[in-house]
């Protein structure tokens, strides 16, 4: 069986307690929420915390609040159960309700966060196998060697996936934050010495290995979902392998209301596992307009275009680049409907 | 036999309650006082020589007590005696990635894993040999020197009759190329063994395996040890599937461990290390000439296969000449050729799974039957049906038929599936496809020569009227157990439950060859039947004598030894048990079975005979979005000749765990490598090996299966019964390849079939070009003269005919 490395493990029972932890043990220590992401990178040597800061009995982060402003606020903790099943969203927000029912098995539902699902590693078939595995294609880029990743890396060996290319191209696989995207999240992060609250779309960077523009200090504490017009109807469409287990290879989030005429009057769209981040879709071109067949069929061809799916993931790159134009037209079809 | 009590009746396995509450002991969840652990310290070559192993430093590394190389293991071993070619850690040559090379004994795992690291291993890389084509063109260096010609493991020919001339003579000929990707066994459990020196001295090894015998075998000659100083106990497996059917390294390690160290010794392999073990299905290129006359009717067949072996023998000679050696016992086919060609990659070894080396060839055969028929015009139920072949009867290469349900079992699926009224007319992107198959009820030979038996049982009745049955046999998850107690149960007339089990274990139960090949029902049936009738013979003597009646009015049921004429007169089965060991001493039987000799006399003719032959036929129903190529499967129909069901209820388990594997393969399942950019990096690495990424259907996936159980008993079986276990996967593959056509009009000719090839099918029809996505050739081999036979009806007698 492939073991941890041991660690050190903190259980705090406050935000402000586990912030400061966070700080004083500096960037050997890390917050596990679910573990489920962060546990099997242990095991396989790419992650290797010293110090692990659990998240499990901070009952501030499991809170669901909805504030003055009609805002509903998520604590990063619930899990992806209790999100799958929050009826404050079925109305306009059900796209977060679907994404979080589609996340990996019902068991590690029970177990895997909100939080810990926005901050997912991303994902690539050369770096997700373990450590001998690793040895054997001379490692990469995302982790140069055993434990690099949380050490001062090495002089970086090449990127298998595209090897002249000098960044790294693993995958966003969070399925909640397209989802979230589409639903024009914010998220509070908190550190020891300050709070700060910014838009989701703000948190990712379009690179592998630096995916998170957060510091390191940082903890994603909330996710907050804004008001939104009367009768928007949101949705999430994932494509896998299976109907269990599998991580997206795309996953399509969108947001949709409509006039009385049919018309749209707002729309928001967003992407995952197509590149380093999940992928924010410019709409403007459906605003005003009644969602016809042709002009379902125009947008969902440019809306696929900024997609660049690589061979580093399960199917062939070519028929996931077809699936983004047909699911994103799936999906406003099933909106407009 | 229409007075069975037992037999043929739905029951709950004997081992069931066991397994559900997790009773079940398998071999990792065995730990033993001052047990040790090991870990493998593998290669991250594909291919290269070792110049030299420190391992100064793992030895002075925590905990450690003991680091073992190639050094320690001078003697090589196989599964075939023409394949002795595997070291339990290799000596000086690695020949892929994963091939172990060292191992660390600590106190605990994670110090043996840690001090892996310490150990430093100089490697000289070779040329990587990373497909079949590349073993055919580098003759230099070699994978294994013993290989027949440069990478060329074994190169066979079989001729029965003039093949050339019949299909010259036929009406139409078909040239087809088809290939079947490689895939794994993926039993949940992954291989775990323990060994210990027990308290006489002698070697004790649990292990997760299907063939404690071949094991045992092994382990004395790579050990160099007799085999009475040795007991290999077979655990009941998490599922085997073929996967634990050869002696592993990581069992002869564990155990020299165990010798050296005096302390027992535990290896629980990890998912990715089980992709390394293998021995799994061979990709197989393969080329069918198939000439039929103008109704249909196959006048004869021309197969050539190419077989991607990776980097061991295994079982792989077996394999080659499987891959053609049952084309001829579903439909007459009166001339027949096969060459067949395995070539040594540095991949791991493949080996034996599910159907070993038939899967294959059976997709291409039936794919192309599917071809012939809408060629002719005529129903692919029908073009099958008009050419079964007969029952009691000899094939062109001398296989000899027993009885045959294939007609039921077509007619059955071809009824519930709606066949006649539904086939080739529903709407565009659904479609219905039709398959069979047929397969051994275990191998008329075994694996080294012998004129033994392949399976002993042996009974104990003690004075208080338990029964023990002991057999070699191994219980991997098909219901072993079950059929030894309901055999023996059934004849004494006494419950499954009320008999204590003893198997697989080769210190205390006769030799029983393993569970492979669909052999256990048959072979330890039949034993246990004999063993079981000699006791019934003892004690219906000691109860007649009683009742002072003749023996022959005794019977047996319900517990109790009865006079047939006055049920009413008799004792029960303790009392009988009591009368017998006054009468004759201690009670004990023993029952084997030997299999019928083959009329195969020529050389090559030992893989494929069987004592008879089990028949399936499935209908597969399929939506295909002919815009994304999305394929799926909401029902399956499928019959299964079992002969007779000894239980319907694990045989219906078996034919349901059939369709699921079998649509595994169909649509997901791969054992791929990835070789990087060659200027850059030598490796050649698995590509997905783990649960998540190498994708096997979920019971999400896992449609409707409506099951017909044909029965038509075999005299040759137990109580006439056949096997279940491996023939109802092999139509599955070819029956949704043929579903697909049917949906969409495009052919698939290889597996695993995907969206992504069906739409690039799709794409090429659109275009006007040939709907099709497969393999464009099949490579020149440099076969040998085939080894000739005439068949039966052209006066052969099963020898080769000298030209
Ligand atoms: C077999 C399998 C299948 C999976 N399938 C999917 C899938 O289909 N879709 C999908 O999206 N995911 C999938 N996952 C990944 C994972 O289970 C989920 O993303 C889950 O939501 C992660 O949450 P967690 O709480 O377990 O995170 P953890 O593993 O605890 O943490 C993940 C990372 O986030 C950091 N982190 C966690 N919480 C916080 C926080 N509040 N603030 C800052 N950093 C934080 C951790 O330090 C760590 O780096 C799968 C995992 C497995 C093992
Ligand atoms: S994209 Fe390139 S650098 Fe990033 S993980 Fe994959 S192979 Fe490594």
């Amino acid at each position: 069986m492939m073991r941890v490395p041991s660690f050190a493990y903190h259980a705090p029972r406050s935000l402000d307690e586990a912030a400061q932890l966070l700080r004083e043990h500096g960037p050997a220590a890390r917050v596990i929420a679910g573990g489920t992401d962060l546990v099997p990178n242990m095991k396989r040597r790419q992650q290797t915390p010293a110090v692990l800061i659990s998240l499990r009995r901070v009952d501030e982060l499991r809170r669901v609040e909805r504030d003055a402003d009609g805002t509903l606020s998520i604590g990063a903790g619930l899990t992806l159960t209790r999100v799958a099943a929050l009826a404050e969203l079925a109305a306009g927000q059900r796209a977060l309700m679907l994404a979080a029912s589609k996340v990996a098995t019902p068991h590690i539902r029970n177990v895997g966060t909100l939080g810990g699902n926005l901050c997912l590693d991303t994902r690539c078939n050369y770096y997700n196998q373990n450590h001998e595995w690793r040895q054997a294609i001379g490692f990469c880029m995302k982790a140069p060697r055993g434990e690099a990743v949380e050490k001062v890396a090495e002089p970086s060996p090449v990127c298998w996936v595209a090897t002249s290319s000098p960044r790294c191209w693993a995958v966003s696989s969070s399925d909640c934050a397209p989802a979230l995207l589409a639903l024009g999240a914010e998220v509070t992060l908190a550190s020891a010495d300050s709070k700060r609250r910014i838009p989701l779309a703000e948190l990712y960077a379009d690179d592998g290995m630096a995916y998170l523009t957060k510091r390191r200090d940082e903890i994603v504490a909330a996710i907050h979902l804004p008001p939104y017009p009367a009768g928007q109807r949101s949705t999430y469409h994932k494509v896998r392998r299976r109907g269990a287990f599998d991580f997206p290879v795309l996953g399509v989030g969108a947001s949709l209301t409509l006039d009385d005429a049919g018309r749209v009057v707002k729309a928001a769209l967003a992407l995952g596992a197509v590149a380093s981040r999940p992928l924010r879709v410019d709409t403007s071109e459906l605003v005003g307009h009644e969602l016809d067949d042709a002009r379902i069929e125009a947008f969902a061809r440019a809306a696929a275009r900024p997609a660049k799916p690589l061979d580093n993931t399960d199917f062939h790159m070519s028929w996931r680049k077809k699936m983004c134009q047909i699911t994103i037209a799936t999906a406003l079809r099933e909106l407009g409907a | 036999m229409s007075d069975l009590r037992i037999i043929g009746k739905p029951r709950r396995r004997v081992d069931g309650r066991a397994k559900v509450t997790g009773q079940t002991r398998f071999a990792d969840d065995l730990f033993l006082p001052r047990m040790l652990h090991c870990r493998l310290l593998r290669s991250p070559h594909p291919h290269a020589a070792i110049r030299a192993v420190q391992t100064a430093r793992a030895e002075a590394a925590p905990g450690v007590k003991l680091v073992l190389t190639g050094a320690h293991f001078p003697i090589a071993y196989g599964i075939l005696p023409v394949s002795q070619d595997e070291h339990p850690l290799q000596p000086d040559k690695v020949r892929h990635v994963g091939d172990p090379v060292a191992a660390v004994i600590a106190d605990s795992e994670e110090q043996a894993a840690a001090a892996l690291a310490l150990i430093d291993v100089d490697y000289e890389p070779l040329t990587t040999i990373s497909s079949p084509e590349e073993a055919l063109a580098i003759d230099t260096p070699r994978i294994h020197d013993y290989a027949q010609c440069g990478n060329q493991h074994k190169r066979v020919a079989l001729a029965f009759g003039d093949v050339d001339a019949a299909l010259q003579d036929a009406a139409h000929v078909f040239e087809d190329v088809f290939f079947f990707q490689g895939n794994t066994h993926l039993p949940i459990e992954q291989h775990a063994a323990l060994a210990a020196v027990d308290e006489n001295g002698k070697l004790v090894l649990w292990s997760a395996t299907q063939t404690p015998h071949y094991v045992h075998r092994a382990a004395a000659r790579a050990l160099d040890m007799p085999a009475h100083e040795i007991r290999v106990i077979a655990c009941p497996n998490g599922g085997g599937f073929g996967g634990k059917t050869d002696p592993f390294n990581h069992e002869i390690v564990v155990a020299k461990a165990a010798l050296l160290l005096g302390r027992p010794v535990k290896i629980c392999l990890n998912r990715e290390e089980v992709f390394y073990c293998h021995r799994g299905r061979h990709p197989v290129l393969m080329r069918f000439r198939t000439g039929v006359d103008a109704d249909g009717y196959i006048v004869g067949m021309d197969l050539e296969t190419l077989l991607d072996g990776g980097a061991y023998g295994s079982y792989g000679v077996a394999s080659t000449f499987y891959t053609g050696a049952l084309q001829t016992v579903t439909y007459d086919i009166p001339r027949y050729r096969f060459r067949g060609c395995r070539t040594f990659t540095n991949k791991p070894a493949c080996g034996p799974k599910r159907g070993h080396g038939t899967p294959q060839p059976r997709f291409g055969q039936e794919v192309q039957l599917d071809k012939i028929a809408q060629a002719l015009g005529k129903d692919p139920a029908d073009l099958r049906l008009q050419q079964i072949v007969k029952a009691e009867s000899l094939t062109a290469n001398f296989l000899t038929i027993g009885t045959i349900g294939l007609r039921q079992c077509i007619e059955k699926v071809v009824a519930g599936s709606g066949w006649r009224e539904r086939y080739g007319k529903l709407p565009e992107g659904r479609g219905l496809g039709l398959a069979c198959s047929s397969y051994l009820t275990g191998a008329g030979l075994p694996i080294y020569w012998n004129k033994m038996p392949h399976s002993g049982v042996q009974l104990r009745l003690d004075r208080l009227g338990a029964v023990t049955a002991f057999c070699g046999a191994t219980e991997v998850g098909q219901g072993s157990d079950d059929v030894l107690a309901a055999c023996v149960a059934e004849v004494l007339g006494i419950a499954p439950a009320d008999i204590h089990l003893v198997t697989g274990a080769t210190d205390i139960t006769p030799v029983d060859l393993g569970s492979y090949s669909s052999r256990v029902t048959l072979m330890m049936g039949n034993a246990a039947i004999e063993a079981a009738e000699r006791a019934r013979e003892l004690l219906a003597k000691a109860v007649a004598a009683k009742l002072e009646i003749p023996a022959t009015r005794i019977s047996f049921a319900d517990r109790r030894v009865f006079d047939v004429e006055d049920p009413e007169s008799g004792v029960d089965f303790a009392e009988a048990c009591v009368l017998a060991e006054v009468a004759f001493g201690t009670l004990g039987t023993v029952g084997s079975y030997t299999p019928p000799r083959s009329p195969a006399r020529f050389k090559g003719g030992g893989v494929g005979p069987s004592p008879t032959y089990s028949y399936t036929a499935a209908v597969v129903e399929v939506e295909v979005d002919p815009e994304t190529g999305w394929i799926t499967v909401p029902k399956v129909w499928i019959g299964h000749d079992v002969g007779r069901a000894l239980n319907p209820t694990l045989v219906r388990g078996q034919v349901e765990g059939s369709v699921y594997m079998g649509l595994g393969e169909a649509l997901m399942e791969e054992q791929r490598f990835r070789r990087l950019p060659e200027k850059l990096s030598s490796a050649a690495v698995h590509k997905q090996p783990s649960m998540l990424e190498y994708k096997s259907p979920t019971t999400l996936e896992m449609p409707d299966v409506v099951t017909y159980l044909v029965e038509d008993p075999d005299p040759r079986g137990p109580f006439g019964a056949k096997e279940a276990g491996q023939g109802p996967l092999l139509p599955i593959m070819p029956a949704v390849a043929n579903a697909v056509f049917d949906a969409v009009g495009v052919r698939i000719d290889e597996t695993p079939i995907t969206p992504e090839k069906i739409v690039a099918a799709l794409a090429a029809k659109h275009k006007g070009e040939a709907p099709r996505v497969g393999p464009a050739r099949f490579p020149e081999i440099d076969w040998p003269e085939p080894v000739n036979v005439a068949p039966p009806w052209e006066g052969g007698d099963g020898k080769e005919v000298p030209r």
